[in-house]
């Protein structure tokens, strides 16, 4: 029988969620496909993790070793393409994450295997398997199939559900590490933790999140004011840290925090997958964002369609009116 | 140090309306404005940085169409030392691995000690092309960069992962990186500097001259096939508040009172 590779992920003794989300949406497929499905689980001291994928994968495969400890794509590379060249599955998948990103290309390269990279869904007509994957920041999808019969892709976290109720019930098997010698050209030496800001965005009940449109950091005062007359905090998207007009801390995001507070008022931001995966859980979203197709407008409750800096001045006053 | 970069000039999309065209294989372009992909800016700014505390030289390298010539004279500009554009008809289609097998073509026979590249772009959203062509060029690599300190012929690299968290690697030279956004500042280009690096060479190559056949490139040489493009469904979506900066403002304030925000 043929069979579905799903990597599992994990880091720092915990199994990421990207492994059950990638499991549960891709086991409709394996069904569909008539193929087994595999989950890979590569590390040391991993016992905990395959009882757990016992629930969503027909199969575990477990590969321990010590140069598996910590993730590092060198290693992971010369273990999968030992495993996939020995049991030639129909289709391989990894998360687009951190560490599938590292991983993918590489491996599929290396495999002559065709990739379709951070995915999020797919179809299968007639025996044929295509990948739905966003382009131009979620703007656009496109419908993307694979050359030749053996296939890759990485998945978008959050991209499925996980599946709570799952009871596959999986066959765990061990499998021996074809590592033998050292990794030669790659040293993990040490996780490097986020330092402390001076606020936790992720304690606060109201939050302004302020995007790129901002446009300057002379024009931050503006959401000061709103955050401050709301009794919230600024929060920004990713751009604006890398262009250094707010401090890491107070990024929302994959990279960043993730927040629920009680409003989440998004300004200026576009709505990119990276934010939306940090602030969608908030309570009640609002975004003023003057073009009417960005994607914030879909995960928000209400939504102005207006330049920022036309609103945002008259709205500061009209919630002090209110306060006092 | 010799340090090959990889760029590729994206349209801006941003805050642009974006159109599917007749085909559904692209996007209309008309009306675009188009720029380097901006975690290739970073790259560029990570050579120059380089270089800066080195010496050596820059080779920047573009596959696409004579327009850009635009961004690469821009990155002589911050401060490359050459640039190559690759450019032909054959390459149109490619994905990212044919992308990729196109730069290896070119880059193969550059000495290099380092080769960046952004860790994505902003249009297609790959993020293949950096590990892909570290695998064909047979060197290690790493992606999502966020710092680099070179020392002894080893490299000390911070990439970032999930949720704040980044790790610290060593890895041996030659070596790829896939620069993160934020990594640095990239300097400001004027007018005036992009003219005077009209000076600086740009050689363009094409198919015969990486010694590739059609077949290797563009939708011959590809893996992976767009078929159609489609604008995503939409969702419920956000109730719209219409009116004018005053009408909008009154009722969101009503509206955050009612939900019990405003206390």
């Amino acid at each position: 029988m043929s069979e579905i590779f799903v990597l599992a992920e994990h880091r720092r003794g915990e199994l990421r969620e990207i492994t059950l989300e990638m499991l549960s949406g891709i086991r409709d497929l394996s069904e569909k496909m008539g193929a087994d499905l595999t989950a890979v689980l590569l590390g040391k001291n991993v016992g905990e993790f395959a009882e757990t994928l016992k629930n969503y994968a027909n199969k575990i495969l477990v590969i321990e070793d010590e140069k598996l400890e910590n993730f590092n794509a060198e290693a992971y590379q010369r273990v999968l393409s030992a495993l996939i060249k020995e049991r030639n599955p129909i289709l391989t998948v990894i998360g687009h994450s951190a560490f599938g990103m590292d991983l993918a290309p590489s491996l599929a390269t290396e495999l002559d295997l065709p990739l379709a990279t951070d995915c999020i869904g797919f179809e299968y007509e007639d025996g044929k398997l295509f990948a739905i994957r966003q382009i131009y920041g979620g703007k656009v999808n496109a419908k993307v199939s694979f050359k030749g019969d053996r296939y890759m892709m990485t998945i978008r976290a959050g991209a499925f559900p996980i599946d709570k109720e799952a009871s596959m019930g999986g066959e765990i098997i061990s499998v021996e590490s074809p590592l033998k010698e050292d990794i030669p050209y790659r040293r993990f030496i040490e996780y490097i933790e986020a330092p402390p800001g001076e606020v936790d965005i992720t304690q606060a009940d109201i939050l302004v999140g302020v995007g790129r449109a901002i446009g300057d950091v002379e024009n931050l005062p503006l959401v000061e004011e709103l955050a401050e007359a709301l009794g919230g905090v600024v929060a920004c998207t990713r751009p604006v840290v890398d262009k250094k007009w707010l401090p890491k801390e107070r990024q929302v995001g994959t990279s960043g925090k993730v927040v629920k507070p009680k409003l989440y008022l998004a300004i200026g931001i576009s709505g990119a997958f990276q934010h939306l995966a940090g602030m969608k859980g908030s309570e009640l979203i609002v975004a003023i964002n003057k073009d009417p197709k960005a994607p914030i407008f879909n995960a928000a409750h209400y939504g102005i369609v207006d330049d920022l800096f036309k609103v945002v001045p008259v709205l500061t006053e009209k919630i002090k009116e209110l306060k006092s | 140090m010799e340090i090959v970069v990889c760029i590729k000039r994206v349209p801006d999309t941003a805050e642009a309306e974006v159109t599917i065209t007749e085909d559904k294989k692209d996007i209309k372009k008309e009306g675009l404005a188009f720029e380097i992909n901006e975690w290739d800016n970073y790259a560029v700014e990570e050579a120059v940085q380089l270089k800066e505390k080195f010496g050596g030289n820059i080779t920047v390298v573009s596959v696409g169409s004579a327009e850009s010539n635009d961004i690469i004279r821009r990155a002589l500009a911050m401060g490359a030392d050459r640039g190559i554009l690759l450019r032909d008809e054959a390459f149109d289609g490619s994905d990212s691995y044919a992308i990729a097998k196109i730069l290896h073509g070119a880059i193969k026979d550059i000495k290099f000690d380092l080769v960046l590249t952004g860790a994505q772009a902003g249009d297609d959203g790959c993020a293949q092309v950096g590990p892909t062509l570290a695998e064909l060029l047979g060197i290690p690599h790493a992606t999502l960069v966020t710092n680099i300190e070179i020392e002894d012929g080893k490299a000390k690299v911070r990439r970032e992962l999930e949720g704040g968290l980044e790790e610290l690697l060593e890895i041996e030279l030659p070596a790829l990186f896939g620069i993160q956004t934020g990594i640095n500042e990239p300097r400001y280009v004027s007018i005036m500097g992009i003219r005077k690096a009209r000076k600086k060479e740009i050689v363009e190559m094409g198919l015969k001259d990486i010694g590739l056949t059609g077949d290797e490139v563009g939708l011959a040489g590809s893996k992976t096939i767009i078929e159609e493009l489609f604008i995503p469904p939409v969702g419920e979506g956000a109730e719209i508040i219409e009116g004018d900066a005053a009408e909008v403002s009154a009722r969101l304030a009503e509206i955050l009172k009612e939900k019990g925000v405003l206390a």
